[in-house]
């Protein structure tokens, strides 16, 4: 031991700078990919505007006389009015989905629990297309978003409750009541089309589809601080969801106020849902495919796994959103469509493969 | 005086009474053994002293401060706990399992001092060449010997330890019940629930034997493990004698196949 120690303390740290090192890499590839994808989504489209005049109207507006304009006389209104707006949508939504996504598998100790398959974005969903019906603007253009993190909240409060028992979360049964849950939303949504009128009807139709279609600035307003104030506190708490890994006793063995932690995480996945779903309606899945894919190359600690996760969202739903606008001329693809088509594949894979290895999961 | 005392603890669980009046108290730099059969409460006792389980009646004071008025990190740093059961829901690494034991330390100046308590605990353990292995493929013997590293990083001064021997081998449950008891020596209070009373014999300072939620003895290993008392409280006869100057505790067994070698030596 006396022998062994110092060697010991020679490698640790060395390994510390290697993960730093990683951190670095694998943050700093997903923002410079992210700066990429937002440049060429926001370039392409019915009418074409080539990055480096895209690079270049982004310096100007910030007063910096350089690159090119946009060649195209409507070039400029239509980055400005239509493109960035949509593609900032995309960015926050992925962002903040995926993260809820890291946060709810952190909290539940389970890697399939996500805001879309549990339930919980239709939950927000189900609160929002109430307020559309309804007509509600009790607090304005905040309403929707607002019904919408109230929605969210009811629901993970409601999963959390009925899939644990004694400090563990089965698969199962998680699974089970995220079926149980998206029968009941949708009958819920069901109805409100049933009494709803014509206009009110489209729009939830919108809404269960998923779309980025009409994204407008007010939007981004409102969804930006929200999914922002979500980041900074599932940052802040990443470094005691490595500990709830342990289970619950060990966790508060450790010294995390388990109970706690965990009313703080509900409480911030239903803002990060809702800071997504108020105005881009359901899409699944972002937070399922982006956690675990950072979970096989960087490991599973949050610290790294959900800024990782939030920045690789948001490269997937952008790049995604494009496809949807741009796979069929003069259509726009329900972006959820999309993101289930995928999704729902990798879910199977994801199942098929925990059967089979009996590593962390059960 | 007492770092960890339990005064006539009772618990019930599902309406049925588990622990009924215990008094128990723990010195720092005493190793204390809890035994007793099956269902005796020894979980459920050490689950009271963890601050895990909150009795029905009675108290648990940790440095004469009453455990539930203590917050989870107020004791996270006064008190370390290893689980019989120990899972874990991500694929987290060894040395990164072990460094979660040193967080009731985050933010503090003790936190300077993580590298080298991690990389000495680990040595301690024998988990050394697991480092960079991921826990849950790991086996249960060397998963149950990740977790004692992570209680150790903690440094609390009191160790609560349920069956850490139970998934060991002979040489792994010698080395984890000699650092247990290296670490009473160096001034801990440590309770450790065991079921192998040989065992609790040879490294415990005190047994604590526990029947049916009831204190039936507490005292040296030589004054509580008496073939007779632990006759009555096991319902089986067992044999208690002495080699090398070391208790061992064994049940009496009918000798079947002796009975059997006799039958065949009549013509």
């Amino acid at each position: 031991m006396t022998l062994a120690a110092p060697v010991g303390a020679r490698v640790t740290p060395r390994l510390g700078v290697r993960r730093g090192l990683a951190r670095v890499g694998l943050l700093g590839g997903l923002g410079a990919a992210l700066v990429v994808a937002v440049v060429v989504a926001a370039g392409h489209g019915q009418l074409d505007v080539s990055p480096a005049e895209v690079v270049g109207s982004v310096l100007h507006r910030l007063g910096l006389d350089l690159g090119p304009l946009p060649s195209h006389p409507q070039g400029e209104t239509t980055l400005w009015q239509v493109r960035f707006p949509r593609v900032a949508m995309a960015a926050l939504a992925g962002a903040a989905l995926a993260a809820a996504g890291a946060l709810m598998q952190g909290v539940f100790g389970n890697p399939l629990a996500e805001p879309g398959v549990v339930g919980v974005s239709s939950g927000a969903a189900l609160a929002a297309a109430t307020v559309i019906v309804t007509g509600w603007t009790f607090a304005g253009t905040w309403t929707i978003a607002l019904a919408a993190f109230v929605g969210g909240l009811l629901t993970t409060l409601l999963v959390y409750t009925t899939a644990r028992d004694g400090g563990r979360t089965e698969v199962v049964t998680l699974v089970l009541t995220g079926v149980a849950l998206n029968a009941m939303t949708s009958a819920g949504l069901a109805f409100l089309m049933f009494v709803g009128d014509q206009q009110a009807r489209e729009e939830i139709v919108f809404w269960t589809l998923g779309s980025l279609n009409g994204s407008r600035w007010a939007y981004v307003a409102v969804s930006g601080p929200i999914a922002a104030v979500g980041l900074v506190a599932a940052l802040l708490m990443a470094r005691q969801l490595d500990l709830l890994a342990l289970g619950d006793r060990a966790a508060r063995h450790v010294g995390v106020d388990v109970e706690r932690l965990r009313l703080r995480v509900i409480v911030v996945v239903a803002l990060l849902t809702a800071a997504a779903v108020s105005f881009c309606g359901i899409i699944a899945f972002v937070g399922l495919v982006v956690p675990h894919l950072v979970r096989l190359v960087a490991g599973p600690g949050h610290r790294l796994l959900v800024p990782a996760s939030a920045l690789g969202g948001a490269v997937l739903l952008v790049l995604a959103d494009l496809w949807a606008r741009t796979a069929v001329d003069y259509a726009d693809l329900p972006l959820g469509m999309l993101t289930a088509l995928v999704g729902g594949p990798f879910f199977f894979w994801l199942i098929r493969r925990a059967r089979r290895t009996a590593g962390g999961w059960a | 005086m007492s770092v960890l005392s339990a005064a006539s603890v009772s618990v019930h669980l599902g309406g049925a009474p588990v622990l009924r009046g215990v008094d128990l108290e723990i010195s720092g730099g005493e190793l204390v053994a809890l035994v007793g059969p099956n269902g005796a409460g020894k979980s459920t006792l050490l689950g009271v002293l963890a601050g895990d389980v909150e009795p029905d009646s009675g108290e648990v004071t940790l440095d004469g401060h009453p455990v539930r008025h203590l917050g989870a990190a107020a004791l996270a740093r006064r008190r370390a706990v290893l689980l019989q059961h120990q899972g874990l829901s991500f694929g987290f690494r060894v040395s990164e399992v072990v460094r979660m034991g040193r967080s009731p330390w985050h933010r503090t100046p003790q936190a300077e001092r993580d590298d080298e308590v991690v990389a000495s605990v680990m040595t301690v353990a024998d988990v050394d060449a697991l480092a960079d292995r991921v826990f849950p493929t790991l086996s249960g013997g060397e998963q149950a010997r990740t977790s004692f590293a992570r209680v150790l990083a903690q440094e609390a001064p009191v160790l609560l330890l349920d069956e850490p021997t139970a998934a060991l081998d002979i040489r792994h449950q010698e080395a984890v019940l000699g650092v247990a008891r290296a670490t009473a020596r160096a001034g801990s209070a440590v309770v450790v629930v065991l079921h192998d009373l040989s065992l609790a014999a040879a490294y415990a300072d005190r047994v604590c034997l526990l029947d049916a939620g009831r204190v039936a003895a507490d005292g040296t290993p030589d004054d509580v493990l008496t073939a007779q008392r632990l006759g009555a409280v096991y319902e089986h006869p067992i044999s208690v004698t002495r080699v090398d100057g070391s208790l061992v505790v064994v049940p009496v067994r009918a000798r079947a196949g002796a009975g059997e070698k006799e039958d065949a030596c009549v013509p």
